[in-house]
């Protein structure tokens, strides 16, 4: 489904990734973990398409399609979902004209009829159960005023609403007390399916506990250092990074 | 002084005048005279070089006549949706026969009525354009509204204005507004043809005791248009004053906004957008004087502007030694999309009492590009992700308007100008 090649990106002329290579097949989960500054988000946001970040080098191909040539609102149309480590405020507007406006765009993508306001709102209250969100959050302006674990929660209920074929989380569970964790993930695995596939970038081994990956990967300075199954997080857990940092930091010099 | 006024034409316009309102006339224009035209420099007219513009654009100074406008025009010029009275106006006079009788409101040419105390309110010496129009305007319109009287339905002031050959519009009106009575006026002009024309306007509103007024206006008058208007208002206590004024385009726009709160207890409310494009360049200078203690006074004025357009906001705010406390605010916000665009912005606060609560402050910035980002991460095509933050930044003041025809229209054009709908 996703087969990302060497790719190297930079921001203001500062390399940040350095050639990371990951293949991920429909039905797999994978985590991305490591260091604080190892570039984690920086890819998320690459797939996502955020302008600020430059490809250098290297190719990314998303169900047969140069997904770096596309904009940001093909890529989701496309399937692509970024659920966001810093969720955005914006104030003033709506919660609800906002999704209905996201979800029409991408069926209208997809070729599918727009939803009329009935059949959204019932879509809505559907999956609003599936992520356990409070329906006055969603009366309010997008994000705005909402803690931090309402703003990951809102996240998914919006991965919920768009039906992606591949879900970035990007720290989702960082904040998340046990409760919200448990629903996020919960939602999360509801939604997964063997036509989908979930990238789950996370410092803590405490989530895959409850999403379970089939692989596991770290990354640091910029590259995928190593890769093995849910036992190398427990390892990581245990043990912290140093030990990879010293390897890989020794095999450069 | 400039040499637009010591041209024949100029002076041949001057002394044509109507003979009714003679000593109004008189005070107006030796009030000009004196005055002048805005010199390049001059303090109040600094960013809005209004003097070049008229020299460049109107050439041929002279009244335009009223212009045949049908019912038809009426009718398509009309608000979707809007149910209430509409008092028509082609080149600044009144069309009778096209215009609604208005029950319980007094409507009359101001030619009628050489009692009206033109120039109290929208003084001629406080700005050289209400003095030109107080020396010169045509004929105006009258609207009285009696004391108590409570006129539900909003009334229309819809102008047609249209000139050959940069030819000068100058609507004069005069609203006055009995006690314990409450009216809203949408003020909406339509330009008609292609040529240059000068739009002098002065609107002067008198606010009885615990009245309740909205002015709303539009202005989406076409490219073609220069305009200077001059809309003042005076309130007794208890009284309300709101007025929202969007302005969408125009070639250059020179808004004076005044509110003199004369009685304790008043409120007045001001709150404007400028959405600007192509080379429109709009200055919006309002002015609000407390003048007695336990007034209040609001102020929300929020700019978008795009291409080469310049938006120019100064908003004064003067709080007399007696005005003890007055609770003052005012704000003005101001995104530009391109880098082209030009605001001028300038809060100014006097305050000569001590116990006053009074906050101000202006802001300039870009279009929020991690906001834009996660909206476009949803899937939403760049062009309605702007949309959406720019009508949520106009947003605020948008829910000011009351009335729901009129704050629907404005969305309309809005949404229109922002290139989607949503
Ligand atoms: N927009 C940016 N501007 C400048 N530096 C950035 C930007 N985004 C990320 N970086 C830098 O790139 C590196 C990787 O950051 P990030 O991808 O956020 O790491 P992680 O998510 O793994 O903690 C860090 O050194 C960070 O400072
Ligand atoms: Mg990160």
């Amino acid at each position: 489904m996703l087969s990302i090649k060497n790719l190297h990106a930079s921001v203001e002329g500062t390399p940040i990734l350095r050639g990371i290579n990951l293949e991920v097949k429909a039905g797999e989960v994978h985590a991305i973990m490591g260091p604080n500054g190892s570039g984690k988000s920086t890819l998320a946001s690459v797939l996502a398409g955020r302008e600020e970040y430059e490809v250098t080098d290297g190719e990314v191909i998303f169900q047969g399609k140069d997904l770096l040539d596309l904009a940001p609102e093909d890529r989701a149309r496309e399937g692509v979902f970024l659920a966001f480590q810093y969720p955005v405020e914006i104030p003033g507007v709506s919660s609800t004209n906002f999704l209905r406006t996201a979800l029409n765009q991408v069926r209208e993508y997809r070729g599918l009829e727009p939803l009329d306001a009935v059949k959204f709102l019932s879509l809505m209250k559907e999956k609003m159960a599936l992520v356990e969100i409070d329906q006055k959050l969603l009366s309010r302006s997008l994000n705005e005023g909402f803690s931090g674990g309402e703003k990951k929660r809102n996240e998914i209920f919006q991965m919920a609403m768009l039906e992606p074929t591949l879900s970035i989380l990007d720290e989702t569970d960082s904040g998340l007390d046990i409760d919200a964790l448990r629903i996020v993930s919960n939602g999360v695995n509801k939604l997964k399916s063997d036509k989908t596939a979930t990238i789950v970038v996370t410092h803590y081994q405490r989530l895959l506990d409850y999403i379970v990956p089939d692989y596991v990967h770290v990354l640091y300075k910029g590259r995928i250092v190593k890769s093995g199954t849910k036992e190398l997080a427990l390892e990581l857990e245990e043990k912290g990074y140093d030990w990879i940092k010293e390897e890989v930091d020794s095999a450069t010099v | 002084m400039s040499t637009l006024t010591q041209q024949d034409t100029f002076q041949a316009f001057l002394a044509a005048s109507p003979s009714n309102f003679p000593s109004v006339r008189t005070t107006g224009k030796e009030s000009f005279i004196s005055q002048g035209l805005p010199a390049v420099k001059a303090e109040e007219y600094k960013f809005t070089n209004i003097t070049k513009k008229l020299e460049s654009s109107i050439q041929n100074f002279s009244p335009a006549l009223p212009l045949a406008v049908s019912a038809e025009q009426v009718k398509s010029a009309l608000i979707e949706g809007f149910e209430g009275d509409v008092l028509v106006f082609s080149n600044g006079s009144f069309v009778p026969e096209l215009s609604s009788k208005i029950e319980g409101v007094e409507v009359s040419l101001l030619s009628g009525k050489e009692d009206t105390a033109l120039g109290s309110i929208a003084k001629p010496n406080k700005d050289v354009f209400a003095a030109l129009n107080q020396a010169s305007f045509q004929d105006g319109i009258f609207i009285s509204v009696p004391k108590k009287a409570q006129i539900e339905k909003p009334i229309l002031l819809l102008s047609f204005n249209g000139a050959n050959a940069g030819q000068v519009v100058q609507p004069r009106v005069w609203i006055q507004v009995g006690d314990f009575a409450e009216v809203t006026f949408l003020d909406q002009s339509v330009s008609l043809g292609e040529q240059s024309y000068f739009l002098n306007k002065v609107v002067e509103i008198k606010g009885g005791i615990n009245s309740q007024i909205n002015y709303y206006r539009i202005q989406n008058e076409g490219k073609n248009c220069v305009e200077v208007s001059n809309i003042e208002t005076d309130i007794q206590k208890d009284a309300k004053f709101t007025s929202v004024n969007l302005s969408l385009s125009g070639d250059m726009v020179r808004n004076n906004l005044s509110l003199n709160l004369l009685g304790s207890n008043s409120e007045g409310n001001m709150y404007g957008i400028y959405l600007l494009n192509g080379k429109s360049h709009v200055d919006n200078h309002t002015n609000v004087d407390h003048t007695i203690p336990h007034a209040e006074s609001n102020e929300l004025y929020k700019g978008i502007l795009a291409d080469q357009s310049r938006g120019v906001f100064n908003g004064k705010i003067f709080v007399r030694q007696d005005a003890q406390k007055t609770n003052a605010f005012q704000q003005n916000n101001n995104i530009l999309l391109s880098e082209d665009a030009i605001v001028n912005t300038k809060p100014q606060l006097e305050i000569w009492a001590d116990d006053v609560k009074c906050s101000h402050g202006c802001t300039v910035g870009q279009l929020d590009e991690e906001a834009l980002f996660y909206l476009q991460a949803r899937g939403i095509d760049k062009l309605t992700a702007k949309g959406l933050l720019l009508y949520a930044f106009a947003g605020e003041v948008l829910e000011k308007i009351e009335e729901e025809s009129f704050r629907n229209y404005a969305v309309g054009l809005i949404q229109d100008r922002l290139g989607s709908k949503f």
